[in-house]
């Protein structure tokens, strides 16, 4: 089987730090933005203002909440910065999703009143808003990047909260290094301000409490909105993709297995920057990608690549990612420049 | 390089087992029944293909999470056991699974009368963690039968099982392994659910006579019937499989997808979508479409599926297409289980040289122009193609092929 070497030709991101890649340049040096007061005790990264009502049609945007709204703009900015949009009908689309938006205000009431299983039923069926059902499906944030943008090539859409996300960028590398794909849209979209995300996400037991300090100094995890999505092709493009290695296994291996994953990377070039693009703190060096954005569970993993990229474009010799997830998996991927 | 299958298992309200299941869709059985797991009342659809587990109380049901481990955790162990083979598995597990998250029972259970207080009280639920993450019930499912790497978890609707056919075999030619366990789990019926769908307007109300529910292809078609279900192939490398002497059930000879851009819940009105997904999945397998003897079609008895599967049909094969059954009039519709338990049942009908039927086809829709096997019969084939369309627009298939 002959491997093609694969490209970044495209990125789109999205924070909490501002919209698309020029408002994230020199992002480890930018200011954080924080909101502790919304769901305290615990601190979160709040999306920045966007523009979806130039970006979605509005009768798109309509059965849409802002997570899918968030992830179908930045594949949007993906294929408008690859210069692409000519070829969306190729492109394989491959996303990492959690679930999209509940209707908090009905949750509420519910809970409030706590009914008996009929009344639980009967509250359901006169207050969930059909709509709101496609909104909260899963593969729909795929199916509304397919809708809005025009991407026909294929679809899928991985589970798996962050090991997910490297899930699409090895799914995507390795297509396009095999030959069954061609042009590769991948990436994922988290939005932290919803209370049945905060829900999620406290059942482990690490969301930090209490103001926001740097991420080696944390109880727990802070979590930010973001999205991130790349055009993976064979180039030449802004960044060359050289590897992405994942695996999982019980918890208590988790170190061991990155380390083998690191050691089975191409060796490290002079000059390499690491970015860590787990939940957790960690003794590895290099750069924090939790630090600026928090933690974007399907998303960083993806984010953290197109970051990379755009600092491997702006000069940087190579970016090595590494992550472990907060419940399980472990992922490594390095860029080099494209020539 | 062929990619032989080894094993299979299959759970769907029929019964628990490959052959009880088969046996039962060739006498032509349906699965549907009214719910009983929990309250239906005022609900517009009470009934559905349900496989229920002892564990289920009245108002306290088992979990969607966890149904679908269950599901999963049978077939897995059924095909591996056929396949001669038992944990550690050499290789990765590709498997659909429904979104999942924490449900009613679960919310109440912890005390709060509001999120913040909810929030509080999860926190440090690792149990609640593992049952409702989305990588939760694949992580479970791979360490329990010890599968290699990252489990491959995909949500593409009603696509997910063929989806997770084809990231296995996609695994298998990229040399990744040998081998892969792929497979689907469904079980979503449970009431926020079910009253979700119903809003959609997407399932049969046929509460009097919930076995007649689903009629694919009838002209008093009108809508799909939720069901619970599970189905697993253990797929090789075949020369894999014949140097370790396991016994080849069939071939899975190729697959094929194609996103539809058109709208959420319906076809391009050209079917342009599932016609790419059909003819590129042919393709992948080096077959014309002459050399299939079988459809296992989509066929969800929604009127616009089956007048869009009907049209592809036709595109793909012109004026005869082969005979074409859906089995969900049995079994209903296992959402993403259903493109593994479909492969599963082409596999036993290339077997056994036999078509399973499509029930309840009393008053055959006269446009659709289609064979579809209203009662189980002898046929010579050597493939067979199965169809699996997502909700969302995500099409796949596969194609099957007969064991030499």
């Amino acid at each position: 089987m002959t491997w093609r070497s694969v490209h970044v030709l495209g990125l789109g991101v999205a924070s909490s730090l501002g919209d698309g890649a020029e408002a994230h340049r020199g992002w480890q040096d930018l200011t954080p933005v924080m909101d502790e007061a919304r769901f305290a005790p615990h601190p979160v990264h709040p999306l920045a203002p966007l523009p979806f009502d130039k970006t979605i049609p509005r009768r798109e945007s309509r059965q849409m909440e802002n997570w899918q709204r968030l992830g179908t703009h930045a594949a949007g900015l993906a294929i408008a910065d690859a210069g692409l949009a000519d070829r969306v009908a190729e492109m394989d689309l491959i996303v990492a999703a959690g679930g999209g938006e509940r209707d908090a205000a009905l949750d509420g009431q519910i809970l409030a009143s706590r009914p008996d299983e009929a009344g639980l039923h009967a509250a359901l069926m006169n207050g969930l808003r059909p709509t709101l059902f496609l909104a909260q499906l899963s593969n729909l944030l795929a199916g509304s990047i397919s809708i809005v943008h025009g991407v026909g090539g294929s679809s899928r859409t991985l589970m798996g909260e962050e090991i997910a996300g490297a899930e699409t960028m090895r799914m995507a590398w390795a297509r396009v290094a095999a030959g069954s794909s061609t042009l590769a849209l991948a990436g994922g979209a988290f939005l932290a301000e919803r209370p049945e995300i905060m829900l999620l996400h406290a059942m482990g037991g690490r969301l930090h409490r209490g103001p926001c300090v740097p991420m080696d100094e944390r109880e727990g995890m802070v979590l930010g909105s973001a999205a991130a999505f790349l055009l993976l092709g064979t180039g030449p493009g802004m960044a060359r993709l050289a590897h992405v290695a994942t695996d999982q296994g019980p918890p208590e291996g988790s170190e061991a297995r990155l380390d083998t994953l690191l050691a089975a990377a191409p060796p490290a070039r002079p000059g390499a920057i690491e970015i860590w693009a787990g939940p957790f703190g960690t003794l590895r060096p290099g750069l924090r990608l939790a630090d600026r954005f928090g933690h974007s569970v399907e998303a960083a993993f993806p984010l953290a690549v197109a970051l990379g990229a755009m600092m491997v474009r702006d000069g940087a010799p190579e970016i090595r990612i590494a992550m472990r997830g907060a419940f399980r998996g472990e992922a490594v991927a390095v860029l080099e420049p494209s020539e | 390089m062929r990619i032989a299958v080894t094993g299979i298992g299959m759970v769907t309200a029929l019964g628990w087992g490959a052959e009880a299941n088969w046996e039962a869709m060739l006498a032509g059985r349906s699965g549907v029944r009214p719910i009983t797991r929990f309250d239906t009342t005022g609900m517009r659809t009470r009934f559905a293909a349900c496989v229920d587990l002892p564990e289920d109380r009245p108002g306290y049901p088992v979990s969607v999470a966890e149904r679908s481990r269950r599901l999963g955790e049978a077939v897995i162990a059924e095909a591996l056991a056929q396949a001669g083979l038992d944990a550690p598995f050499p290789g990765p597990l590709c498997i659909g699974l429904p979104p999942v998250e924490i449900e009613w029972p679960q919310r109440f259970g912890l005390g709060a009368g509001d999120y913040p207080g909810l929030i509080e009280a999860a926190s440090g639920r690792l149990d609640l963690q593992a049952e409702f993450l989305f990588g939760g019930t694949a992580t479970r499912l791979a360490e329990r039968f010890g599968t290699r790497g990252v489990p491959q978890t995909v949500t593409t609707a009603c696509a997910s099982g063929s989806s997770a056919i084809q990231m296995a075999i996609e695994a298998i030619r990229r040399e990744e392994t040998d081998c892969a366990i792929a497979a689907g789990a469904e079980a979503s019926l449970q009431p926020e659910t079910l009253i979700r769908f119903s809003l959609l307007q997407a399932l049969s109300t046929r509460n009097d006579a919930p076995e007649q529910a689903s009629r694919p292809f009838t002209l008093s078609r009108d809508g799909f019937v939720m069901a619970d279900g599970a189905g697993a192939l253990i797929l090789e490398r075949e020369d894999h499989a014949l140097a370790r002497g396991a016994a080849i059930l069939g071939y899975v000879l190729g697959a094929g997808e194609a996103a539809d851009n058109f709208h959420r819940t319906r076809s391009t009105p050209d079917g342009s979508a599932i016609i790419r997904a059909m003819n590129r999945a042919i393709a992948d397998a080096g077959l014309e479409p002459s050399a299939i003897g079988y459809v296992n079609a989509h066929g969800t008895s929604t009127p616009e599926n089956d007048k869009m599967e009907a049209l592809a049909s036709h595109a793909v094969f012109g004026e005869e297409p082969p005979p074409i059954s859906s089995t969900k009039s049995m079994i209903g519709h296992t959402l993403s289980a259903a493109g593994a338990i479909e492969a599963a049942v082409c596999l036993l009908a290339l077997r056994d040289q036999m078509l399973p039927p499509t029930i309840n086809n009393d008053d055959p829709d006269p446009e659709l122009h289609l064979d579809t096997v209203p009662v189980a019969r002898k046929h010579r084939f050597s493939a067979a193609l199965s169809n699996s369309f997502g909700f969302g627009g995500q099409n796949v298939s596969v194609v099957l092929g007969r064991a030499d």
